[in-house]
């Protein structure tokens, strides 16, 4: 399940047996049992071939393996569940979302067996030895497909993939040819690099790279026939397997030659493929540029002078530096709080190109209105909506730049009142990509009511409809007479505690509060109004009640693709503390705000807040001490927004896909980004 | 002895109402109080010491059951108790050898017990009731000052130990109850002077460009951080603020005030940055016999995220801190609740607290716990005035200061002596 266990490796080759490989895929993927068995196939095409997070090959893999995997003739009987998903209607299909399959809860947590499942691969991956052997048997797939154990959730597509990676380490000099020529006749193809696979020593395994190249082969292929598709996406692969430096990696002494090979045979490949099928080129193309832009641009640091400087000039709001600022924290924004409002509000009828919605929503950041991820990312959606509303393309410029550029001078308006959250920045990758692909044949109003839908259908889908789906998963972990307790205020689990108690289940609530923003009484108002049993605390007591607790659920503002959990500062210390008494922690977290980058500590990216909330205690004038804080030098006082949850503390996340092992995110955050990308 | 209950009465009343500020300032007057009922206690002509014993013990007691969980008036009531046994013995022994030996010189009691090849029977059982504490430096530097004290005051003067053993019992009696008051005073004094003790070894600890975490606001803590910058070290400090009393602000004024570059962070952040730090240092409130401290609410969240990255934990604490008890369950048992004003506006919540007064059980509660406990495990260094102890030790350490007897301070069961 996790790659620490496929170091346990080997010893017992008799893991290998078949018998496990079938229920497998019940247990990995969604909840009721025999959805997975009668798996609706037409369901599972027609959004094309993508994966959806939970996932496991589609059924055109699944004959090809059927194919390829014949020699191991004990392994097939397992996969014809494993390659037809239920799931599949998961991404687009909002009703869906309530039935949405997932991880069958339960399994994840009490199953020893689902586990063992992903032991059971990773073994076999991780016998490098017995590989001649393994690939004879047939589950070399399994071996060449599964990165060292890696990414459990990967598996199921990673099984067919590493179908198309067993083609890849065949240097047959007639395979490129063969691409371009035997495009339509796909049965050849296959054949070939069977024949050859056979004949040769496969890869052993794909790196992560590799295994993203298959991804994204397989989202270039979308709209391919099936015959075409197998051959292209071997094409795209070897070709983008040879340009990622990872590739190398996983080869041993005979795979750097190999590798080598398939690099020459690479480019002709893709030579040939893109001469072949310059549609699907241009899928490819447009794959590779997103994949570009997905990488995170680097963040301004603000300890770079001359940048600060050059982003001062441009600045909308006009920004006082904080005095006495935390050494540590040098790289990131902090102002004097308060002082901008009056600026900015006399600008109101200055700012030409700022639209009246996004100007206010602005303002309501600054002065802390709105918080939350989830309430911030609607409003600035909304305030977006707004200004597309009344948008109208200047003459002699493109509807789908100008509006682009418009939005990004909106959000660098937001920036400077607030830094966005990662929920907003995803939120708005979504709306410029929109705009990017919109048809060029729709005409302006057309063009604009399709954004507005879009980001309508945003809202409701990523945002409303995921809560939903996300309460109806958590609620199935409350039982009577449980002591559940939170941190902060997250919407998600206040609906999540207001529909437990709706069902009628006897609960408790521990609501536990941290200074500066005390929103945990907020919270505690509202659960205390709708007759919610609560007990109130503060951070510091929250080892004495843990005692007490049965589980503990979180928000969370984003989660990144290692697990980390990314969230109101102090979240960590109550994970922290549960996991030393044993409690579940489960983060309840929108798929939205999945984030693809990685971050160890809290202080490389992080959020500060106004330092004088901290000197000053709200109804307690007594304490006063610090009232002069700024007067001297040698004291600072840091007011840390987020911190990050190390994901060995977090049980599981529940999010709209189901509920999930921190380790999955990834899958998420991959398969995510292509969904709303690509539909 | 009226006057003596009067005090009694005060103090526990200050007890009770939770008056006094500090388990320092708890000790020292719990000290300074038991001295009084020494000195007042009238003395009968045969087991004297037991009837020191006995006094103290009834007004432990009553100290003791008027804040169970200020763990310090226990400690200085068994310390007491103790140096009253010691004394007992050491004048016994003395008195014995002195028979004994007829050669005996002046200076005959300062000898420790090894010294005397013959004991009589009643110091064998004598020091074996004392087989726990085996000499120790500490007890025989007090005793020093003891016995010149004694020749100098004692109206027999310079006369020999052998003659006032054998005859003069009343002034045996006195030389106890005033080496008792002087052991007590040199308590006294311990009490006073720990911090500068413990701040003495601060330079010990402390490197240059250290990034020190602290929670809340000891004294202790802040001597000890004052006295490595006064020994020019120069680091940096970050003082959580310890909710909900946010005595992390005063310390953070005071640390700034000597110059120290400092940090203040809420709690919540104490683990964002915990991993830039180098040490943590906090005060306790008791140290209990298994190396578990009793602490101030927080620590242990703090320790937690401590032991996550690494990071040395050490609390300092004087030995009047520590607590031959062994904890059960001392996140109840040893912990006091305080008001829920401190969490919550009363004013503002009031309408939600009026739910309850429909169906009789409150909706809302408010927990506002004073401690924590922070097992041993936990804790990578004790630093107290004798020295730096790991968790381990503290049981041993534990025996130098308190008598095996007198760990269980209640009247029911004293039936011993």
């Amino acid at each position: 399940m996790d790659p620490r266990r496929g170091g346990r490796a080997v010893s017992d080759p008799k893991v290998r047996q078949v018998g496990f490989f079938a229920p497998g895929p019940d247990r990995t993927q969604s909840g009721p049992p025999e959805s997975s068995s009668s798996p609706p196939v037409s369901d599972i095409s027609p959004s094309g071939n993508s994966l959806s997070p939970v996932m496991i090959p589609p059924p055109r893999h699944a004959s090809d393996t059927h194919i390829l995997l014949s020699g191991g003739a004990r392994l097939v009987p397992g996969f014809p569940p494993v390659a037809s998903s239920p799931l599949r209607h998961v991404s687009s299909d909002a009703a869906g979302h309530a039935t949405v399959g997932s991880y069958n809860p339960s399994e994840i947590f009490a199953s020893e067996s689902g586990s063992e499942f992903f032991d059971d691969l990773s073994e076999v991956v991780a016998s490098p030895g017995g590989m001649g052997r393994v690939r004879k048997s047939g589950s070399g797939k399994f071996a060449t497909s599964l990165p060292s154990g890696g990414f459990d959730l990967m598996q199921g597509k990673g099984r067919n993939d590493g179908v198309a990676s067993s083609l890849t380490a065949v240097p047959g000099a007639n395979l490129p040819v063969g691409v371009a020529e035997k495009m339509h006749a796909s049965a050849e193809v296959q054949n070939e690099p069977r024949g050859a696979a056979k004949a040769k020593p496969l890869k052993e395994k794909i790196s992560k790279a590799e295994r993203r190249a298959i991804q994204e082969a397989q989202r270039a292929a979308k709209a391919t026939t099936k015959e075409s598709l197998y051959v292209f996406e071997l094409s795209l692969l070897v070709a983008e397997a040879s340009k990622a430096p990872a590739a190398a990696s996983g080869a041993g002494a005979s795979g750097s030659a190999k590798q080598a090979k398939a690099a020459k045979t690479s480019s002709q490949i893709k030579d040939n493929a893109s001469v072949v099928a310059s549609e699907k080129k241009g899928g490819d193309r447009q794959s590779e540029k997103d994949r570009k832009k997905d990488v995170p641009h680097p963040r301004m640091q603000f300890d770079d002078k001359t940048r600060v400087e050059k982003a001062k000039k441009r600045a909308v709001v006009k920004q006082t530096e904080a005095r006495n600022r935390v050494e540590l924290f040098r790289h990131l924004p902090q102002y004097e709080h308060g002082t901008q409002l009056p600026d900015l509000e006399s600008k109101f009828f200055q700012l030409e190109p700022m639209h009246p919605a996004v100007y206010k929503v602005g303002l309501r950041y600054l002065t802390g209105d709105i918080c939350g991820g989830n309430a911030r990312c609607i409003a600035m959606l909304q305030a977006f909506q707004e200004a597309i509303k009344d948008y109208m393309t200047p003459p002699e410029k493109v509807l789908g730049r100008d509006l682009t550029a418009k939005i990004g001078s909106y959000v660098s308006f937001l920036i400077e009142c607030r830094p966005l959250s990662i929920s907003m920045g995803n939120a708005i990758r979504f709306l410029k990509n929109r705009i990017a692909k919109l048809p060029l044949t729709l005409s302006e109003s057309e063009a604009k009511a399709s954004l507005q839908s879009d980001i309508n259908r945003f809202i409701s889908e990523k945002i409303l409809i995921a809560d939903k789906v996300i309460v109806k998963h958590a609620v199935t972990k409350i039982r009577d007479g449980d002591v559940l307790l939170t941190y902060g205020s997250s919407s998600a689990v206040e609906l999540i505690l207001l529909h437990a108690h709706e069902m009628g289940k006897k609960f408790r609530v521990v609501i536990v509060d941290s200074r500066p923003k005390l929103e945990g009484q907020l919270l505690l108002r509202r659960l205390i109004a709708r007759g919610l049993n609560c007990t109130y605390t503060h951070i510091n007591a929250v080892s004495y009640i843990m005692h007490e607790v049965t589980r503990v659920f979180l928000g969370a503002a984003s989660i990144l693709s290692n697990g980390t959990v990314y969230s109101r500062v102090g979240t960590a210390s109550v994970a922290m503390v549960a996991h030393a008494f044993h409690v579940p922690v489960l983060v309840c977290c929108e798929a939205y705000k999945f984030h693809e980058r990685v971050q160890l500590d809290s202080i490389c990216f992080n959020e500060l807040g106004d330092p004088n909330a901290i000197s000053k205690v709200p109804g307690r004038r007594e304490i006063n001490s610090l009232g002069d804080w700024t007067s001297s030098g040698n004291l600072q006082l840091l007011n840390l927004m987020y911190d990050t949850t190390p994901s060995d503390y977090i049980s599981m996340i529940i999010t709209d896909y189901g509920m999930i092992p921190p380790t999955s995110v990834p899958v998420i955050v991959r398969e995510y980004r292509r969904e709303h990308l690509w539909t | 002895m009226p006057d003596v209950q009067s005090l009694v009465n005060d103090f526990v009343n200050k007890l009770k109402k939770r008056k006094i500020e500090g388990s320092q300032a708890t000790a020292r007057q719990t000290a300074e109080l038991l001295r009084s009922v020494i000195s007042q206690q009238r003395i009968p002509y045969t087991n004297q010491a037991g009837a020191l014993i006995d006094a103290v013990k009834a007004v432990g007691e009553q100290l003791i059951a008027a804040n169970p969980v200020e763990l310090a008036v226990g400690n200085i009531v068994r310390r007491v108790l103790h140096i009253i046994r010691e004394e007992d013995l050491s004048l016994t022994t003395a008195a014995i050898g002195g028979m004994n030996i007829s050669a005996a010189s002046d200076d005959d009691e300062n000898d420790d017990a090894d010294d005397r090849p013959a004991l009589s029977a009643a110091a064998v059982a004598a020091a074996a009731r004392s087989t726990l504490r085996p000499p120790s430096l500490q007890t025989l530097l007090e005793d020093v000052p003891d016995a010149t004290a004694v020749h100098h005051t004692s109206s027999s003067g310079a006369d020999s130990e052998g003659k006032s053993k054998s005859a003069d019992k009343s002034s045996r009696s006195r030389k106890l109850k005033h080496d008792v008051i002087e052991a007590v005073n040199e308590l006294i004094q311990d009490i006073a002077t720990c911090h500068e003790q413990i701040a003495e070894q601060a330079v010990e600890h402390i490197h240059q460009n250290e990034v020190i975490l602290t929670l809340g606001r000891s004294r202790t803590v802040m001597e000890f951080l004052c006295a490595a910058k006064e020994k020019k070290r120069s680091f940096r400090v970050f003082v959580a603020e310890g909710a909900p009393r946010y005595q992390g602000h005063v310390l953070a004024k005071e640390l700034v005030a000597r110059g120290l570059q400092t940090t203040v962070i809420t709690d919540s952040a104490v683990f964002a940055m915990i991993s830039r730090v180098n040490m943590v240092i906090v005060g306790a409130h008791a140290i209990m016999a298994n190396g578990g401290v009793i602490a101030p609410v927080g620590l242990n969240m703090v320790a937690l995220a401590a032991q996550r990255h690494a990071v040395p934990f050490v609390v300092v604490a004087g030995s009047h801190k520590l607590c031959p008890l062994y904890p059960h369950n001392p996140e109840v048992l040893l912990n006091e609740l305080k008001s829920p004003s401190d969490l919550l506006d009363f004013g503002e919540f009031s309408d939600c607290m009026d739910f309850g007064s429909g169906n009789g059980e409150p909706l809302l509660h408010v927990v506002n716990p004073a401690f924590d406990y922070v097992p041993p495990k936990l804790v990578s260094l004790f630093i107290t005035d004798t020295g730096g102890h790991n968790p381990s030790y503290m049981y041993r350490l534990i025996a130098d200061y308190y008598s095996a007897d007198d760990l269980v301070i209640q009247r029911k069961p004293a039936v011993g002596n």
